[in-house]
């Protein structure tokens, strides 16, 4: 795309967009070259910051009438690069869409702008005794808009769903810059299903209808410290056999720990392999029931230190060494890449003893952490930037623990999404078969590959066959086989 | 700008929600992950533009971002050498620099301050011709409170009863000059509790202004120092938060400076004035004081000193006191130093938007441990026309309930 493309893009942006909503300065451009993952950066050709989905769709249809791509950004807290702009084209960021336009109680929803924090949801409806349950980590900071296009997990999503669970209904602007609603009452093909987690590459959500939950009556939180990895595992396949579905259960490894020590100092018991943090919530007499078992199947198999959280304080510090995890990392190594992956619960062990090895082999120290309920593993991957050849390896011991998750029948992410950062390894999951049907679907929506391009898939197939913009109407719309959406 | 520090950050996001300009505008070069962003770029030899010096200048140095942060990063010392390097590679406009030079040639001397007494009390009337002028002499017109009596100290208070403890205390320039009540009071506390308070005379600016605005503070510094020193005091109690939060850093200011002054820094025990009551335990008995208080959090207090729970600590051990929560108590209220001064607008959207969750909760009092805070929070109490709320220091309510005064000594501003 050539610069006076875009030079003419942000003049027309500007007679669109409130004052100071487009920023074309080299210097204000490049903060924001990178989501969360650092390890690819490109210094997007113009920012825009509507206040309005009909900005936003204007935004959209602008670029369409250039063939400039489009990437949108929430609070750009994103883990897997989904976010990451492009040089040729415009990055659309929803931060000043953050308003609160809809508490309806009563049929326990929220409609909300994609700029608002997952956290703030929460908070609006709190004193009603009601939440937002899906809590990715960076809650207090990452966007619904985000959440949405990445299908956001988190701790709780365990026992209560992800995103997607949670999402009544969305208005979108779609590739080609119209507004639309999805429901998720609407009859037929369930379009709200597939936006849901499509990390952009069908649209921009401008509006979410949330789902209310109802705070539990009670809330027990447990923090277990066991001597190794295994023990934790075993104790956390032991609660799931028996029946009990916690709200969360997490682990974290020595390493983990001491990263969060140092950060949060959390306070965790000394000398731990693993920390397991189970808690459970629901009526009181179900939790309090379940807590007994708990504790009796965590000192069987064998946690030497068991404490519970007696009030919202304790639970907070039990939960802030977890939560703040990641980023803690960053006081014990000068470097390290976030991987998220998922293994069968069962494969647990064997994943962690494999991932033990690859420490070995290569000399790369791995911290782990995980949603231990549903198999979904953070392992951090410590190296040291300055240290030649460190990162090259750290990149290497991040994919094979890949490639160990897809041997053990897992996935290549559990909540962190493909973005740019996981797209090669698609292949390893797909066939080009399932490939070229994805393809399918992201045609019907987008069929001049104009959304978010570059990401989620290895590489252009079908309607983006020939890398770049294709120019009049697709192949596949024309031959009857997909249709625009 | 440290590229070691540079480097401690992660890209998280977690400092963006509670930073006031990110708060404001939702731009990532106004926020914390951006400013470290910018400075990143300067190091790898981007000159300081008109634009980068703009959203370095547009940070409060609340310090918010460096309580969110769970990597560490020192955002206090990065912003700080960061505006050092703003100050000798950008050169400002006429307008800018005079009104900077204004401000600092006056605020940090207590003689110069005093001066301007009788022109300030004319300030409200003449608030439309200086906001002509420039719209920071409008807000600074804006910001003076009433005229407060002049109090004098003596340079020593004796501790009532037996004598726990003997301590300096920091009278501060702006404290002193438009609220010396509060320092009365403060000083009354103490002795209250069993302290012998030493209040050197001649004693100086800290030097804070300075040193939050990217200024050398040094000569401020070892001048406090020495002051203090003469004194022979346990501790140097500080009922200012910004003050307070530059003492506390004057040992890392001074660590390049001969002399031996960063250990002599080390060895000066400054305390908030919270902080030290909640360590030295009450004694005095405290008489019923039936008031509904909100308090505000400090930023030099919440996020450069940690100190939270002390101040509430202390008002809620009065009887009879009420305590209520502001919302989003941890987002600055624009004062900030020299802020409002130097930034007019968004200082007054953050004053806006924290006088509306002071005024939501209904408390009878505002209860702030800093100046700049009590006077930017009253007049944007006064702007929204909601009727204002009394404003006090924690010192004050103290004072009024170990005096067994009653809240009606709780004057209003």
């Amino acid at each position: 795309m050539s610069d006076a493309v875009l030079d003419r893009l942000a003049v027309r942006f500007a007679e669109l967009l409130p004052a100071g909503a487009v920023i074309t300065d080299p210097v204000r451009l490049r903060t924001y070259e990178c989501d969360g993952l650092t390890l690819h950066r490109a210094m997007p050709g113009i920012v825009v910051l509507p206040e309005t989905a009909e900005q936003v769709a204007a935004v959209v249809r602008l670029c369409g009438e250039y063939d400039v791509p489009f990437v949108a950004r929430g609070s750009g807290t994103g883990l897997s690069g989904g976010a990451l702009p492009r040089t040729d084209g415009v990055l659309i960021v929803t931060s000043r869409m953050r308003r609160i336009l809809e508490i309806d109680m009563p049929n326990r929803r929220a409609v909300v702008e994609p700029g608002v924090t997952n956290l703030a949801i929460t908070e609006a409806v709190r004193e009603q005794g009601y939440y937002y349950a899906p809590d990715p980590s960076s809650q207090q900071v990452c966007s619904i808009g985000g959440n949405v296009a990445e299908n956001a997990g988190g701790a709780h999503c365990l026992k209560y769903g992800f995103t997607v669970n949670h999402i009544l209904g969305l208005e979108i602007v779609t590739p080609d810059g119209e507004i639309v609603e999805l429901s998720a009452l609407d009859p037929g093909y369930d379009l709200l299903g597939a936006f849901v987690g499509s990390e952009g590459t069908l649209g921009i959500a401008t509006k979410i209808t949330v789902r209310l939950s109802r705070a539990p009556e009670a809330v027990t939180t447990l923090l277990a410290a066991f001597g190794s990895i295994e023990g934790g595992g075993a104790a956390v396949s032991a609660i799931i056999a028996a029946g009990i579905v916690p709200a969360a259960i997490e682990m974290m490894d020595a390493l983990a720990v001491e990263a969060a020590e140092a950060a949060v100092g959390c306070a965790y018991p000394e000398g731990a392999g693993a920390v397991l943090i189970v808690e459970l919530d629901g009526p009181r007499a179900e939790v309090e029931h379940q807590f007994t078992a708990v504790e009796r199947i965590c000192r069987e198999t064998g946690a030497f230190e068991i404490r519970v959280a007696a009030s919202t304080e304790e639970r907070a510090a039990i939960w802030k060494g977890r939560k703040s995890a990641f980023a803690a990392v960053g006081r014990i190594s000068p470097a390290y890449i976030v991987q998220d992956g998922v293994v069968p619960r069962t494969a647990l062990p064997e994943v962690l003893a494999g991932i033990d090895r690859l420490q070995e082999e290569y000399g790369i120290r791995v911290a782990n952490v995980f949603h231990a309920g549903d198999g979904n593993l953070h392992p951090l991957v410590l190296f040291d930037d300055a240290a030649p050849g460190e990162g090259e390896r750290a990149a290497t011991v991040s994919g094979r623990i890949l490639d160990l998750c897809i041997e053990h029948g897992g996935s290549i992410t559990g909540e962190h999404g493909v973005g740019v950062d996981k797209s090669r390894y698609m292949p390893k999951m797909f066939t080009e078969e399932d490939l070229d049907t994805m393809q399918l679907v992201r045609c019907a929506f987008d069929p001049r590959s104009l959304s978010n391009p570059g990401k989620v898939f290895p590489t252009p197939r079908l309607c983006g066959e020939v890398p770049g913009v294709r120019k009049g109407v697709h192949p596949l719309v024309e031959s009857g086989r997909a249709e625009q959406f | 700008m440290d590229p070691e520090l540079i480097k401690d950050c992660v890209h998280c996001g977690f400092c963006l929600p509670t930073c006031p300009t990110y708060v404001l505008w939702g731009e990532e070069m106004d926020s914390p992950r951006g400013r470290i962003h910018l400075m990143a770029q300067h190091v790898e030899g981007t000159p300081v533009t008109p634009e980068m010096a703009g959203h370095f200048d547009a940070c409060l140095g609340c310090m918010a971002c460096v309580t969110a942060c769970p990597s560490g990063v020192r955002y206090d010392r990065l912003i700080e050498q960061t505006r050092a390097v703003v100050e000798r590679e950008h050169v400002r406009a006429p307008g800018e620099r005079a009104i900077r030079e204004l401000v600092f040639t006056l605020f940090p001397y207590r003689r110069r301050l005093r001066a301007l007494r009788l022109p300030m009390r004319l300030a409200t009337r003449l608030r439309p011709f200086l906001e002509r002028v420039h719209p920071s002499l409008g807000a600074m017109a804006e910001l003076v409170p009433p005229p407060a009596r002049p109090v004098r100290l003596p340079p020593r208070v004796h501790a009532v009863g037996r004598r726990r403890a003997t301590v300096g205390m920091l009278v501060g320039c702006v404290q002193s000059q438009f609220f010396p009540q509060v320092n009365a009071a403060t000083a009354r506390v103490l002795a209250l509790e069993g302290c012998d308070v030493v209040i050197p005379p001649r004693q100086g600016c800290c030097g804070a202004l300075s040193l939050h605005s990217g200024r050398d503070a040094r000569r401020f510094a070892t001048r406090t120092i020495e002051t203090f020193e003469r004194a022979g005091v346990e501790a140097v109690v500080v009922n200012v938060a910004g003050c307070g939060s530059s003492m506390k850093e004057y040992a890392e200011v001074l660590k390049d400076e001969p002399g031996g002054w960063a250990e002599r820094a080390a060895a000066l025990r400054v305390r908030d004035l919270a902080e030290y009551l909640v360590e030295l335990g009450p004694v005095a008995p405290r008489h019923p004081l039936p008031v509904i208080v909100a308090y505000h959090d400090a930023c030099h207090l919440a996020h450069a000193q940690g100190v939270r729970s002390q101040p509430r600590e202390l008002l809620r051990a009065i009887p009879g006191l009420e305590l209520r929560e502001i919302a989003e108590s941890a987002v600055c209220c624009g004062s900030a130093g020299t802020y409002n001064l130097f930034q007019p607008g968004p200082a007054r959207d953050l004053g806006d938007r924290k006088a509306r969750h002071v005024l939501a909760t209904r408390a009878d009092v505002l209860v702030s441990a800093n100046p700049g805070c009590s006077m930017q929070i009253a007049a944007a109490m006064r702007r929204s026309g909601e009727g204002g709320m009394r404003v006090a220091h924690t010192a004050e309510v103290l004072d009024a309930s170990l005096r067994g005064l009653g809240a009606r000594a709780l004057g209003g501003r």
